[in-house]
């Protein structure tokens, strides 16, 4: 079974699948500059209290991803 | 000829070009340490050519000044040196195709190459060559790993005819020869990663910042006030005799003896009082301002190498932006509390006109540099502790409230962090002392020449009498509203030249334990040294830097007449401290207001139509 869900609703330490990315060209291109992309793994590390910045691995790297853009970015996770 | 070096940021692009060419930059593990280029050149065989450091980039579409930059210069160059990460090489190769589809010669250098072994990551290097049609070198620029080969591989560079390609179009080629040339092997975490992930860490992150930033500062000022009692012992012995001989050599030229000597005695002299540029100056620039800009270096170099920075960006991110910028500001931050200048120039990584104005004026304004803390330790430490906290809580409290206002006030939208935390690397001593070297000699070079000239300058003043009738002019405000003796007026002139000059001439004024405390924030506040206005000026443009002007002085004069006050109120000075840092917390951790909440909202949205 799996399911998409934004990347903010995501538990410490889920991995998933990125499905897609609910934002205009630009941010768009900035993640995946930075390898988040449709179809690439990534692995939930941490998110800041307060709807502070969400930290991924995406490939072999880690990226620290705001709150807003975060609520953007959807996973396909595994149950 | 013209090498231009070009590659994501961080991926040690600097630490090879240093390699390269023997030119010194400075090298850290964050994005976005290069913001402008440098040039050096290298010399292979009889042939001498110019090799560029351009500032780091993920595209060529310009989005932001550094990119820009990277643009205009691949234009001019003749030679291509690709530097790629070679541990997030998938991620780099966007960049890579790019630079291909330019059809100018190029040499691709696979950089941190030592680091892929550790990480269980295998690269075909002879294969990407043949794949991507330009060579391929490994390197390492830490370990110095394949340096030696890269001039000859960069006489051999040539040119490969890739298409231009659309961002989804390179994504499946990237995909194809990742494919081909790279395999990922699982392996253990290492304990450096595991201090990755507790650096941002949910609940222990923020705990950890505080005790590691806190435990740099006491660290700094206690060894440095260890050096700098050392250092004092040293002129007694060796450097008074020489001043008190050349008071006498002195004697028949009393002006010349008032600018160089000032109140020195056959009896003797104090240091700290006698004013002169061979007594107080010497002794204020290399005593104790040089102990603390050396251990403020090496300490932030530290943490630089380590990669410690963007993580902090990451944990304040959320309280920077309710100052209106976000976290990646904590950088130029810290570093503008070494030297405001290089905190002002790195304000050019951030995204929007409204981060860089907001981040500059509070850096100019409320952070002072090493110089300054550390004339202010030993200044106003020698009163009661108390007042150290009292000033240092002050400068929190109106950094919180500015930062407060210039968010509900500046206009222009914030964007949401976006930033790319590069693994934790062990400093490697030797590009470490480097550094630290660098920046120190790079003090004593532009600063000294300055305070030392700040000292003559204002003897001179006072032997003009140019002082006392500035004094006359400045009272109303001196003494009116901050509560200060009209003689100030020479400290407040000698902090448009140097802030620690000025917190010396505050030394024989004879001032209250207040007014110490008063005439201190003052001079942190009210205009930035010479050196950091001449980067303001060019970086905020002469409109923008004449707003930060007036308000720099709004700040000072309301800052030192409300404290002046505050102080008549509640004279306990730990108590004081705690009450105005608590009152400005409060404020900043108010509920936003429903507008604010929204336009926040909307923000990101709108640079995204922008963008379009």
């Amino acid at each position: 079974m799996s399911e998409i869900l934004p990347l903010t609703m995501m538990r410490l330490d889920q991995k998933g699948i990125v499905h897609s990315i609910a934002g205009g060209r630009g941010m768009a291109a900035r993640l995946s500059a930075l390898g988040i992309r449709p179809g690439v793994k990534i692995c939930k590390r941490s998110a800041l209290l307060g709807h502070g910045p969400v930290i991924v691995t995406a490939g072999t790297g880690e990226v620290a991803v705001g709150h807003q853009i975060a609520a953007r970015i959807m996973v396909k996770v595994d149950e | 000829m013209r090498i231009v070096l070009v590659g994501n940021p961080n991926v040690g692009k600097s630490t090879i070009f240093l390699q390269l060419t023997g030119v010194n930059v400075t090298i850290s593990n964050y994005p976005g340490t290069t913001v402008d280029f440098t040039r050096g050149s290298l010399t292979h065989g009889d042939r001498r050519v110019e090799v560029i450091d351009a500032p780091g980039t993920y595209g060529l579409e310009g989005h932001s000044e550094a990119e820009r930059v990277a643009v205009e210069l691949l234009e001019k160059g003749d030679i291509i040196l690709n530097v790629v990460d070679a541990t997030n090489l998938e991620r780099n190769l966007n960049l890579t195709l790019q630079l291909l589809a330019l059809g100018k010669p190029m040499v691709v250098a696979l950089n941190m190459w030592d680091e892929t072994k550790h990480k269980g990551i295998e690269i075909e290097a002879k294969k990407l060559s043949a794949l991507l049609g330009v060579p391929v070198v490994t390197t390492s620029g830490r370990t110095g790993e394949g340096l030696a080969g890269l001039p000859e591989a960069l006489f051999k560079a040539r040119a490969a005819s890739w298409p231009p390609m659309d961002s989804e179009q390179r994504w499946v080629k990237i995909g194809e020869i990742i494919k081909q040339v790279q395999n990922l092997a699982h392996r253990r975490h290492t304990w450096l990663e595991r201090l990755q992930d507790l650096s941002v860490h949910p609940f222990l992150g923020f705990p950890l910042a505080i005790l590691v930033l806190g435990g740099v500062f006491r660290l700094i000022i206690g060894a440095g006030e260890a050096v700098s009692d050392l250092i004092a012992l040293g002129l007694q012995h060796v450097y008074t005799p020489f001043i008190l001989r050349l008071h006498g050599a002195l004697a028949g030229l009393p002006w010349l003896h008032a600018v160089l000597l000032g109140r020195v005695t056959a009896a003797g002299f104090d240091y700290e009082t006698a004013m002169g540029v061979l007594t107080t100056g010497v002794f204020v620039a290399f005593g104790l301002v040089l102990p603390f800009v050396f251990l403020f270096y090496s300490t932030l170099g530290f943490l630089e190498d380590l990669g410690y920075l963007p993580r902090v960006a990451v944990l304040f991110d959320r309280l920077l932006h309710r100052i209106g910028v976000h976290g990646y500001s904590v950088i130029p931050m810290l570093l503008g509390c070494g030297c405001n200048v290089p905190g002002v120039l790195a304000v050019r990584n951030l995204e929007s006109r409204r981060e860089r104005f907001i981040t500059a004026v509070i850096i100019a304004t409320t952070i002072p540099c090493t110089a300054q803390t550390a004339m202010v330790v030993r200044t106003v430490g020698e009163r009661a502790p108390g007042y150290i906290l009292l000033t240092v809580f002050s400068l929190g409290a109106v950094w919180i409230v500015l930062g407060r206002i210039l968010a509900l006030t500046v206009r222009g939208s914030t964007p949401t962090l976006l930033l790319e935390m590069p693994p934790y690397r062990l400093p490697e001593p030797r590009l470490w002392a480097k550094k630290t070297i660098m920046r120190t000699r790079c003090f004593l070079a532009e600063a000294v020449p300055y305070f030392l000239g700040g000292v003559a300058f204002v003897n001179l003043l006072q032997i003009a009498g140019a002082i006392r009738f500035l004094g006359h002019l400045a009272t109303p405000v001196i003494k009116g509203i901050l509560g200060l003796p009209a003689q100030a007026v020479a400290a407040m002139i000698v902090g448009i030249i140097r802030k620690d000059a000025a917190m010396a001439m505050l030394a024989p004024l004879g001032l209250n334990d207040a007014q110490i405390v008063v005439a201190t924030l003052v001079l942190v506040l009210y205009f930035p040294c010479v050196a950091t206005f001449a980067v303001l000026w060019r970086e905020l443009g002469p409109r923008d830097l004449a707003k930060a002007i007036g308000i720099m002085a709004i700040t000072a004069l309301s800052t030192g007449g409300a404290l002046r006050f505050l102080l008549a109120l509640v004279p306990n000075p730990l108590l004081l401290a705690v009450l105005i840092l608590g009152g400005a917390v409060l404020l900043a951790i108010r509920r936003p207001s429903r507008d604010e909440e929204s336009e926040a909202q909307e923000a990101p949205a709108r640079s995204l139509v922008k963008e379009k």
